[in-house]
């Protein structure tokens, strides 16, 4: 079924009696060519880019528990492409360029709205680096430009601009970065993927990687074996025990990120706006509520919930940047479980095993990632190549120390990132 | 409007409120919905999504209709719950969303757009053109979402947090959590007990109970005293659990009371971080509304709520009260009404065999199946067997069951348990560690089951922390069963609503089924069930039952959605209390501070540190004078600088040499105390952490100096290796950052000012260049170190902190005795780059010992920290970018720090990309601008011109590599 | 989240410093190869459960603490000073209560 507006008043006008699922709910077959093992955000769109992009439609998607019942799904939305080192340049701004065509693409509105991100900088030394930073943005041929203190005054009135602990010396502003509607995106990719023949399996948790002389063959899944040719662990999360089903160890730590949300607003936040000086972010949601995250809880968890510290000082970071969030209530709470890596950046890449590909170690950057995750993974899986944009996001440049994009410069500890 | 009899109000304490601009009149102890009910204001808010007229549902902090905003300018707060606002004296109240008022809203509109704007009908439109989400739905949909609106003034309010610790927190007082609490504090344990109400009592102010033969309210005071005579128990009102957290930690907010919070300077809320050895969960239970046709019409509220207004604030609703359930509640509700004198029409139980002795039109096996009115509710209809018949009602009480208050058990990630007996969800075993659930959470609901059950709890929390419990006889109290037989909905058309505030009905939820929205996660993400303020207290459990019916499954099959903290909405000042402005980090102030900024010196923040930039002169009227001036001045005569804040550790022991040896990657065994070394301190992944010299003041006592931004880092790596790698090392580290004042003398001068100063005069045969040892000051003891950061000759001298403030004072006026004077942090940083020595600017945390061009700094003769990770290949390729000093030799004469380097013409784009400036100054010294970065293979390109490109400031030249050093390369005036 | 440092007895965790896995104890020869470093510095099992990992108590003692813990639950099972881990000692902080 097609949507659009038209399609919405007809169905209004008989009762909403005419749709239909969103995508299929699969039977797991015997055998398919590829099977991905995680129906996340990346998972999803690597099924549904495999499809479009490959023709490769022999493929389930298998998760554990519901679609985009992950970080994809519990993650502050925020979609931009201002990374400053080589490898994740490229990569997030081949997947920003995905955003601005996805919904017709996917004929699904995910809500990407383009309302313009600002990275507040607080002294000398972080005006550089912004300085840096937005340089090699525009060196990739996105879009940023440094905001004034006055400039922001005009733009962002509402910051502390007088008394704040740290002051405030100007921001990065990437205008083409903005917000999307989380869920809607792991919806349309399945969607998408479902319409282009792609078996979606929920309830079906992968328990074993089968492997015989070096080549993969299939998984082990509560719902049965399932052979298959290639295989992807997309599974960011879970990562390590998923690659531990063949025998692999990786260089991720899991870390809880919480994330909050407070309750409808009348529009006050127009943009997402990012503090310097301890980890603080906010925008407001189409509904109206403030949706806003700060770091880590630091300490390794699977648990997908966090505590009071971490809850409070991105809280007090709030205050100290924006007192007239004040009165705005937090409304809930929660936490991602984050894959850490030791430079803070991603991986996509073949396994020692043939025809075994991992997906995985996004640390908290995975949601804009999404589009550009899955199509580059496609790629992989597909042609055995790398893609171009993620040529850089192997496995082995811990071992070699080539290729390292560390963004923080806080090195090989996996929290810190 | 107002009835007879005793309730919890005060008749002689009447208080003036405005409501939307209408005066109105309450009583003390009213909340602002029930003095709006006694006034007989039912319109009080309109829905999210379709604007429909909304009234009060409930007495307690659920309530999703009645969200109102209270004051004015920057003390305007939205979105408050009425039931749950305590009445003061001059409340002005607003209702929220509707434009222009609350009787003609205009985007009631969307109530007959209805059919198009159904469960995430704006996920399949909106998309053509493309560009218009930005500029035209998304503008539109915003101004049309939201609820109340924030004042976008700074906050002007005060609000704290606070610790607190105890023996066992009980949460809720209600006869669970008043018993026991009574039984713990009778143990002896250290007790709080809080509820989120004004006064303790829970149910028991709402109902007409009696226990041990008195009314409940009054039984509830009685164990309060006690509770506070034993002098271990601490009781809080207003006070809200609002999340469980690990090891037994609760997050609680507490309101004060409105009179309290009027005081100048008292908060209005204080979030507790109650850390508490065991818990008891009575958080009672929340009644769950019937999902019919049209039941969000105010007037409709459920029935536990109507008997609250009547009991406790003798209040009737309406003047005739339909009763409609499906348990013997609603024949409670039915009698408490009649025996305030209040009309009932009607008591509709769907129960087929139920049975009232009470003087009303009773319906058994009847379902109230639909409702008439505009602003209010009018009529209701009632299906029987016998078909159906309209009646006149103002009000409607609902119960269709309890949903016991499960909340704080989930918050660990527990998943509550089905009950079939209440059709409801209790908690888990164990959900949270060390926390009882007792009482109506648990599904026990009668108030004799309550006080078995909480004294129940307190015996085995007790026994859980070793201690004895008293023996506790049971009050005697009612102990009725409640007979519930489900029912969530009501089938007939019309939309029946489940989620009120986010305008979520049956049908919403069963089309998301028809669309494969059929996880329960699933279809709360696609219909916003459960995701407006309420949470879904009042509404889940509802739309549950019909998503499971949707898809022909049972509820506990379906599966819940999590509950997550906070239990209520906390206001982001009450958790971020005391960082607003200032408090946000500490302030730490060198001892020159107050002498730097009389002399009108800006301070800039570095890490947590203020530091001076620079001191400006009479006839300066920019920065850069004073900045080329102070770098003369230490040029040609001697500078003054604090440099305190870099970090300081010292080291002493046997094994302190060997110890540095191995934490940095030159040698310090071979030291010689009276000497100092500049050291380079790798991260165990063979990236450089720090730099900075290290004294060696005496054969097993090093001091070491950091970077002001990494001192913390340093010494918890020094602990570590010392702790974690190498504990049989006898060493010992102290941080002595604060407690040594420590000041550059820098210049040819340096030395003369020095001998002014000091008790015994130095030369350069006992005092060459790094070295270090005691000298007296005044006959003060203090450390003398001879290092440059500036390139000239120059020393560091440090003293007790105590005397830092005099020592800087005597050395600026005697410097500028001799032609010199202060410097601040932007001439500092000019003379390291004419010196080519780096900051953190450089070592940021991705550059190697081989990209700062000292690899011969990592000894071959030992192993040490971030050595074997530094041989990598990736680490040591000579692509690399190598630290390179520039200056611009183009049309344009300036650098900018940020600036990327491309070949001389080649485009700047990111596959050309040769490298960045990290640092730059104006030198006076050389006329022009010096710049530090890194250069692919830079080392090998010294001579060679670049392309310098700035996009964001449009700025681009070209420039020359060079030397990082060009200021006395060889260190001639720093010898000298 | 609460920790019982074994020289201070139970505190809340914002007295400490998280470092990450307690391998970082166990730092290969200088010559152990490539492999080994790069296993020692990057690769991590990552259990969901049972995990021992290093805690510093900076505002408190400056000891380094080796936790045992379960990274599902949250529940501390076990603190030792890491200096005691490292020599094979055992002086125990104890688990925090349930």
């Amino acid at each position: 079924m097609r949507f659009s507006g038209l399609r919405v008043i007809k169905e209004g006008l008989t009762g909403n009696r005419g749709w239909t699922p969103h995508w299929r709910d699969a039977t797991p077959k015997d055998a398919y060519d590829v099977v991905i093992i995680g129906g996340g955000g990346h998972g999803l769109a690597t099924a549904y880019y495999l499809a479009r992009n490959h023709g490769i439609t022999n493929v389930a998607v298998l998760e554990k528990g519901y679609l985009g019942g992950g970080n994809v799904g519990r993650n502050t939305t925020i979609v931009r492409a201002n990374y400053f080192l080589p490898g994740n340049s490229e990569f997030y701004s081949h997947s920003l360029k995905l955003w601005e065509g996805l919904e017709q693409d996917l004929n699904y509105n995910v809500m990407h709205s383009q309302r313009g991100q600002i990275a507040l900088f607080h002294n000398d030394a972080q005006r550089d680096a912004a300085i840096r930073r937005g340089n090699a943005i525009r060196n990739q041929g996105d879009d940023a430009d440094l905001l004034t203190p006055d400039d922001l005054r005009r733009v962002l009135p509402y910051l502390d601009y007088e008394q704040t602990r740290f002051p405030i010396y100007g921001g990065l502003l990437q205008r083409r970065a903005g917000t999307a509607r989380h869920d809607a995106v792991a919806w349309g990719f399945a969607r998408g993927a479902s319409d282009r023949g792609v078996d979606l399996i929920q309830n079906c948790e992968v328990t074993g990687i089968d492997i015989d002389a070096g080549k993969v063959r299939g998984v082990q899944t509560t719902r049965g074996a399932i052979r298959a040719g290639k295989v992807a662990i997309v599974v960011a999360g879970r990562s390590s025990q998923v690659a531990a089903m063949a025998g692999m160890r990786l260089p991720i730590e899991s870390h809880v990120l919480q994330a909050f949300v407070t309750e409808g607003l009348k529009p006050c936040i127009d943009h997402v706006v990012s503090f310097g000086m301890g980890h603080f972010y906010i925008s407001q949601s189409d509904k109206g509520g403030l949706v806003f995250g700060g770091d880590l809880d630091f300490h390794a968890s699977y648990a997908a919930r966090g505590n009071l510290p971490m809850a409070e000082h991105v809280m007090e970071a709030g205050m100290t940047l924006m007192p007239m969030i004040g009165k705005a209530k937090l409304l809930r709470s929660w936490g991602g479980i984050m894959d850490m890596t030791p430079d803070g950046s991603p991986i996509i890449d073949r396994t020692d095993v043939d025809g075994l590909y991992f997906n995985g170690g996004w640390c908290y950057g995975g949601f804009k990632a999404v589009p550009g995750s899955g199509y580059s993974m496609a790629h992989l899986v597909a042609t055995g190549r790398h893609h171009e944009p993620a040529a850089r996001f192997r496995l082995d440049r811990f071992l070699t120390g080539r290729g390292l994009m560390d963004e923080e410069g806080t090195g090989a500890q996996h929290n810190l990132h | 409007m107002r009835i007879e009899g005793a309730g919890l109000i005060d008749r002689d304490r009447r208080l003036n409120f405005r409501f939307d601009g209408r005066s109105y009149e309450g009583l003390a102890g009213d909340t602002l919905a029930s003095a709006l009910l006694a006034n007989d204001v039912r319109l009080v808010g309109r829905s999210f999504k379709y604007h429909r007229p909304r009234g009060i549902l409930t007495a307690g902090s659920e309530e999703p209709n009645a969200l109102v905003t209270l004051g004015s300018g920057a003390a305007q707060e939205p979105n408050l719950r009425a039931p749950a606002l305590e009445l003061f004296e001059g409340m002005e109240a607003r209702s929220q969303n509707r434009w222009p008022s609350l009787q003609r809203d205009l985007l009631a509109i969307n109530d007959l757009a209805a059919p198009f704007l159904g469960a995430g009908f704006y996920y399949k439109t909106f998309m053509w053109p493309k560009s218009f989400w930005e500029r035209g739905y998304e503008p539109l949909i915003r101004r049309a979402a939201g609820l109340g609106a924030l004042s976008g003034q700074h906050n002007r309010d005060v609000y704290e947090k606070a610790f607190a610790h105890c023996d066992l927190l009980v949460i809720g007082a209600g006869p669970a959590g008043l018993i026991s609490a009574l039984t713990a504090a009778r143990a002896g344990a250290d007790v709080i007990l809080v509820d989120e109400d004004v006064r303790t009592g829970g149910r028991l102010n709402a109902e007409t109970h009696e226990i041990d033969g008195m009314p409940g309210r009054e039984w509830a005071e009685e164990i309060t005293n006690e509770l506070l005579e034993t002098g271990n128990a601490r009781v809080m009102t207003r006070t809200t659990v609002t999340g469980a957290h690990d090891q037994g930690t609760y997050g609680a907010l507490e309101k004060l009371p409105p009179d309290v919070a009027a005081r100048a300077g008292a908060p209005l809320e204080t979030f507790w971080r109650i850390v508490a050895r065991r818990a008891v969960l009575a958080t009672g239970a929340i009644e769950r509304p019937v999902a019919f046709a049209n039941n969000d019409r105010p007037g409709v509220m459920t029935a536990s709520a109507v008997r609250a207004y009547v009991n406790r604030w003798r209040v009737a609703t309406g003047r005739n009260v339909a009763v409609f359930g499906n348990s013997d509640d609603a024949h409670r509700t039915a009698a408490d009404l009649i025996a305030a004198g209040v009309h009932v029409s009607a008591l509709v139980d769907s129960r087929h065999h139920a049975r009232t002795g009470l003087d009303v039109p009773f319906y058994p096996g009847g379902q109230v199946c639909n409702t008439d009115g505009r602003h209010g509710l009018e009529a209701i209809t009632i299906a029987t067997a016998a078909g159906t018949e309209k009646l006149q009602a103002e009000c409607l009480a609902v119960s269709g069951g309890w949903n016991p208050a499960v909340h704080l058990s989930c918050h660990l990630n527990a998943r509550p348990v089905w009950k079939p007996d209440i059709a409801a969800f209790v908690p888990a075993d164990g959900a949270v560690p060390g926390m009882w659930p007792a009482g109506a959470c648990r599904g026990e609901f009668s108030t004799r089951a309550c006080l078995v059950d909480g004294i129940g709890a307190a015996v085995d929390a007790l026994k859980d922390l070793g201690r004895r419990a008293p023996h506790m006889d049971v009050p005697r109290a009612e102990d009725a069963p409640c007979g519930l037989a489900p029912l969530w909905h009501v089938p007939g058309k019309g939309r029946a609503w489940l989620d009120f505030q986010n305008d979520v009905t049956v049908k919403d939820v069963r089309q998301a089924a028809m669309e494969n929205f059929r996880s329960v996660e699933h279809m709360k993400r696609y219909t916003t069930q459960g995701m407006a303020p309420d949470q879904g207290k009042n509404s889940n459990i509802g739309a549950l039952a019909v998503l499971a019916d949707a898809t022909g499954r049972g509820i506990p099959e379906t599966g819940t959605t999590t509950f997550r903290p906070p239990y209520v909405p906390v206001s982001i000042a009450a958790l971020g209390a005391g960082a607003q402005g200032q408090g946000f980090a500490p302030q730490r102030l060198t001892t020159s501070d107050k002498a730097s900024r009389r002399r009108g010196a800006p301070m800039i923040e570095v890490g947590l540190w203020y530091r001076p930039s620079y001191f400006p002169a009479p006839g300066e009227t920019h920065w850069r004078q004073a900045c080329d001036r102070e770098v003369r001045l230490v040029r040609e005569a001697v500078g003054i600088a604090d440099v305190s804040t870099l970090g300081k550790i010292d080291i002493q022991g046997p094994d302190a040499g060997r110890f540095l040896d191995f934490v940095y990657t030159n040698t310090f065994s071979t030291l010689k105390p009276g000497r100092v070394r500049y050291g380079l301190m790798l991260r165990e992944d063979g990236h450089v952490m720090d730099d900075g010299t290290t004294a060696r003041l005496g054969d097993q006592h090093y001091l070491m100096t950091t970077t002001t931004a990494a001192a913390g880092e340093v010494m918890r790596h020094l602990e570590f290796v010392h702790q974690g790698l190498l504990p049989d090392c006898d060493v010992r580290f102290v941080s002595v950052t604060e407690q040594w004042a420590q000041f550059a003398v820098a210049g040819p001068k340096s030395r003369d000012l020095l001998n002014e100063v000091l008790d015994h005069t130095i030369d350069g045969q006992t005092w060459p260049f790094m070295a270090c040892g005691p000298v007296r000051v005044g006959g003060i003891e203090g450390r003398l170190f001879r290092i440059s950061f500036s390139g000239e000759h120059a020393y560091e001298l440090a003293v007790p902190a105590r005397y830092g403030e005099s020592l800087f004072r005597d050395l600026v006026s005697r410097a500028e005795g001799m032609g010199g004077g202060p410097y601040g942090m932007e001439a500092l940083n000019v003379m390291r780059l004419e010196k080519g020595f780096i900051t953190h600017a450089e070592i940021h945390g991705r550059t190697t010992a081989f990209d700062i061009g000292m690899e011969r700094m990592v000894s071959p003769n030992k192993d040490c920290i971030g050595k074997a990770a530094a041989e990598r290949p990736g680490l040591t390729d000579p692509e690399r970018e190598q630290l390179v000093g520039l200056k611009p030799v183009g049309a344009v004469k300036m650098l900018i720090a940020g600036a990327h380097l491309f070949d001389k013409n080649a485009s700047a784009v990111r596959e050309n990309d040769q490298g960045y400036i990290t640092s730059v100054g104006f030198s006076p010294t050389f006329g022009h601008f010096l710049g530090l970065g890194f250069l692919r293979n830079g080392r090998a390109r010294h001579g060679e011109v670049v392309r310098m490109v700035d996009h964001l400031g449009e700025v681009e030249t070209l420039c020359e590599v060079q030397a990082p050093v060009q200021f006395d390369p060889e260190g001639g005036r720093t010898r000298d | 989240m609460r920790i019982t440092c074994p020289v201070c007895g139970e505190r809340d965790r914002r007295e400490f410093h998280y470092k990450g896995d307690a391998v970082a104890l166990n730092r290969p020869d200088p010559d152990a190869g490539d492999a080994a470093w790069d296993d020692y510095i990057h690769t991590r099992d990552n259990p969901a459960g049972e995990t021992r990992d290093l805690w510093y108590h900076e505002t408190g003692c400056a000891a380094w603490i080796v936790v045992t813990r379960n990274t599902v639950s949250h529940e501390v099972l076990d603190t030792r000073l890491a200096s005691d881990v490292v020599r094979g000692a055992g002086k125990r902080g104890g688990g925090v209560r349930k």
